[in-house]
């Protein structure tokens, strides 16, 4: 067991890890700052984001409608008071990144040129071509070179989080390339991790999206926060569920049926409009257009593929030039994979897994229940999305409150006392015994990647676009029988260097966890919100019982224990949510109701 | 295997395999794979893994050319397995081995230490020529300026070039074409003020004058990042640089 003793350790070196380990390194340059990542950082899954990050820019817009929007768009159930803090910092943190030599879009006279996006009144989405997510890791990443109190441990696996006292003071992290372990000690730790997307089937997350720091967390009892929320994304590859961005319909793409309908009009979100019309057809929220195509599919007007029935998208009219200045991304991904010019084809597109809106719950300043132990980014609840996302929200959560995780992280090192004492290497030493026993087990022949399938199906089965209970009961039953197999497996590959097999199968322990977190909250909330809705009598949003966060809790081989948390409302009190021509004319009565008070 | 699967054609995979632990030198292993026109390498390799060989290691997460993990020699040439399809690959077998010219860790697997090292040697962050607060506002950048180093900022990352260039094969000290591409990247940026510190790295016999100007980086660059042409910028940009030193007035 080798031993490096830090002030501030951060797991995850995507573009919350990172954007963390810079602001820590700006506040106190003397500090020493452990940065790990399972991957070669720019290999993190930020670099797949597409579309852009909000950030309000144009004279007609203001923080209130961002603010307005996310809360409306989360159905009710976001952190208003985090919304109103998370909206006043998204500019300053695009400017900065533009300072760090981000190439975002610009205007013919140089100033910065944003897009429309899903459910948001006015375009606010900071991008660089279709390739956002990419050029933000790429930069914060090269910019991060440039602090030598970063110490970078790449290609470094956490195992486990050191906890003592009530407090967290490290992590047990294991090297793949050598075998070895090492204990990381620190005064605070930020988790940083990203979301769980691979507990489902067709998804559109990278292999690494396992959720590894939720279950980390939640082993040693932070709850996880409103897990039944997971996004479907309404445009996506069937059968591998690769992401065509929503940047595709904010630029004037079209959905069609295979009758060559626009469908959404059915949906309450008309009137159709030739050019894209904010908040209304194709961009409405991803919640409700991932429901719009599950109707669809139910009225037969969908077409077949290998991969799962599909709808069109239609990019045809946006012409060669614009779709290459765009979308290049997109074009190279539908030319390659599927043959497909997007100028002279339609594209078939379906919904699938592409965000875990809950994780380790956190308050404003990033910290969890967990003394020390920070979290950002898509492991973390902060708050800010509630029962459905709106895009281009999640990379501008990376930098706001990566940046907070880093400054509060570094505050509490200060003031904490070292972490120190046998004690700790103790316990990194029984987590990494605990790991190596789970490599050279015998087992009962039990394939890991035969777990990692069923456990797919079930949460597609049962947790997918609309639930119901049996199907989210038989889910909750088919993960305690996956846990119960989990304990019997057998692991091919007993070898200490680049053993991916046993790197596979701890991380599908990670997920097991989370899928059961999920499930069992989905069971539990008998309503509709958001991503998450029922067709067994609950089908209505239920503010009298739950306008609340669900809480799972861990219990050791048992189901979770579900508790709910209280709801911050300040301003916004709930109200329909409203898309399309009833939605704007909901606004329009707000306003004059405003004015009047004036 | 399902009757699904047990209908499905099947094509050979001939994988180089290699564990430092327990093998003196690597060798092939073969496997016959169903796949199906959709598949592409990657999900063969995955498939392997997930039903024939547990104990196969590779690189891989975004199945979408754009993280720059699983770079390979398929068929002897550098290419991402995610975005290789084997409907467009000759019939018969499939040969897939590490990225050339770089030490083999396990299977796959090579060491990406001397590349990261590479490219964080190169000042791969602005340095502005007047640095500005965020209070400031973001520069101005005109779409003719990002022109001068856009594409460059399109590398993912992911190799190839290294293992295509036959001057790095030869001196692994050449700095390569991924970080001439990085290092140019931001030469070619309208808000940095650092060329000159930069230049100074690559006027040495592993900087730029390594490059015998085959080309190949180019052809095999997933992205159209075109390192080549970055090299023959800097090229020219050594050797003015050098000459403009002795002009008067050039203290440095």
């Amino acid at each position: 067991m080798h031993h490096f003793a830090a002030d501030v350790l951060i797991v995850g070196a995507g573009g919350a890890g990172l954007r963390a380990a810079i602001a820590a390194a700006e506040a106190d340059p003397s500090l020493t700052i452990a940065l790990v990542s399972k991957v070669l950082p720019m290999r993190s899954h930020t670099v797949a984001a597409e579309g852009g990050s909000a950030g309000v820019i144009q004279a007609h817009d203001s923080l209130d409608n961002h603010f307005h929007d996310t809360v409306a768009g989360g159905d009710w159930l976001c952190e208003q008071d985090v919304v109103e803090f998370f909206v006043s910092r998204c500019t300053p943190e695009m400017i900065q990144l533009e300072h760090w030599g981000c190439p975002w879009n610009r205007k013919p006279d140089g100033n910065i040129n944003v897009r429309a996006f899903g459910g948001m009144k006015v375009e606010r989405t900071w991008f660089a071509a279709d390739r956002s997510g990419f050029h933000i890791l790429h930069t914060l990443f090269q910019t991060s070179t440039k602090y030598p109190a970063i110490k970078r441990f790449d290609e470094y696996f956490c195992i486990d989080l050191i906890v003592d006292g009530g407090r967290v003071q490290g992590a047990t992290v294991l090297s793949p390339s050598t075998g070895e372990f090492t204990a990381i000690t620190a005064r605070a730790v930020i988790l940083a991790t990203g979301g769980a997307g691979r507990v489902f089937r067709q998804n559109t997350n990278g292999g690494i999206v396992t959720g590894d720091g939720m279950a980390l967390a939640y082993r040693h009892g932070v709850p996880l926060r409103d897990m039944e929320f997971m996004q479907y994304h309404p445009t996506c590859m069937p059968g591998t569920g690769l992401l065509f961005t929503e940047a595709c319909r904010g630029e004037g793409g079209h959905l069609k049926n295979k009758d060559g309908y626009r469908y959404l009009q059915d949906y309450g979100l008309g009137p159709v409009s030739e050019g894209p019309r904010n908040k209304t057809m194709e961009l409405g929220p991803r919640d409700r257009l991932s429901q719009a195509f599950w109707h669809e599919s139910q009225k037969g007007r969908t077409f077949e593929t290998p991969g799962g029935d599909a709808v069109w998208l239609d990019m045809r009219h946006l012409g060669a030039a614009k779709l290459k200045e765009r979308l290049p991304l997109i074009c190279d991904m539908a030319n390659e994979f599927m043959d497909i010019d997007p100028a002279t084809g339609q594209i078939p597109v379906r919904p699938a897994v592409h965000y875990t809106m809950g994780g380790i719950p956190t308050d404003i300043r990033t910290a969890t229940s967990l003394s020390g132990l920070f979290a950002a980014g898509e492991c973390s609840s902060v708050g800010i999305h509630g029962a459905n996302r709106l895009g281009s929200n999640s990379l501008a959560e990376l930098f706001v409150f990566g940046h907070v995780a880093g400054d509060e992280a570094v505050k509490f090192a200060k003031r904490a006392p070292a972490a120190t004492g046998a004690k700790l290497i103790e316990l990194a030493k029984a987590s990494a015994a605990k790991v190596v026993a789970l490599r050279d087990q015998k087992g009962r022949g039990e394939k890991h990647a035969n777990l990692r399938k069923e456990m797919a199906l079930t949460m597609e089965k049962g947790c997918g676009i609309y639930r119901t209970a049996p199907e989210m009961q038989a889910t909750c039953d088919k993960l305690g029988e996956l846990k119960r197999r989990y304990r019997d497996i057998t692991i091919e590959d007993r070898s200490s260097v680049w053993n991916t097999d046993w790197l596979a199968a701890v991380e599908l322990g990670y997920q097991l966890e989370v899928a059961e977190a999920t499930a069992l909250s989905a069971l539990m909330r008998k309503e509709s919100r958001g991503a998450h809705q029922r067709l067994d009598g609950f089908e209505d949003r239920d503010d009298a019982k739950y306008l609340a966060h669900s809480l799972a809790h861990y219990r050791e081989n048992a189901a979770p224990e579900i508790t709910y948390g209280a709801v911050k409302i300040t301003k916004l009190k709930p109200a329909v949510r409203a898309y399309g021509a009833l939605g704007e004319a909901l606004e329009a009565e707000e306003a004059k109701k405003d004015a009047a008070h004036v | 295997m399902s009757e699904a699967a047990a209908l499905m054609k099947t094509v050979e995979l001939r994988v180089l395999r290699y564990s430092p632990v327990t093998d003196e030198k690597p060798s092939f292993g073969s496997f016959q794979v169903p796949w199906t026109d959709d598949m592409s390498v990657l999900q063969a390799l995955q498939t392997i893994k997930d039903t024939l060989d547990g104990t196969l290691s590779f690189r891989w997460s975004c199945r979408m050319a754009v993280c720059g993990s699983c770079g390979m020699m398929i068929n002897g040439k550098p290419q991402l397995a995610c975005n290789t399809f084997i409907r467009n690959l000759p019939k018969g077998p499939i040969t897939v081995e590490p990225l050339n010219h770089f030490p083999i860790e396990r299977d796959l697997v090579v060491s990406v230490d001397d590349f990261v090292k590479k490219i964080e040697s190169v000042y791969p962050y602005i340095i502005p020529k007047k640095p500005k607060s965020v209070a400031d506002g973001p520069y101005l950048q005109t779409p003719a300026q990002m022109v001068a180093y856009e594409s460059f900022s399109d590398c993912i990352n992911c190799m190839l070039c290294y293992a295509a260039c036959p001057q790095f094969g030869e001196n692994p000290e050449f700095i390569g074409p991924g970080a001439m591409a990085m290092l140019q990247r931001y030469n070619g940026d309208s808000r940095d003020g650092a060329q000159k510190l930069r230049l100074d790295l690559i006027h040495g016999e592993d900087g730029v004058w390594s490059c015998t100007a085959v080309g190949v980086c180019s052809d095999v660059c997933p992205k159209h990042v075109d390192p080549a042409n970055a090299v023959n910028q800097n090229k020219t940009n050594s050797a003015l640089d050098f000459f403009l030193r002795f002009l008067p007035g050039a203290a440095r």
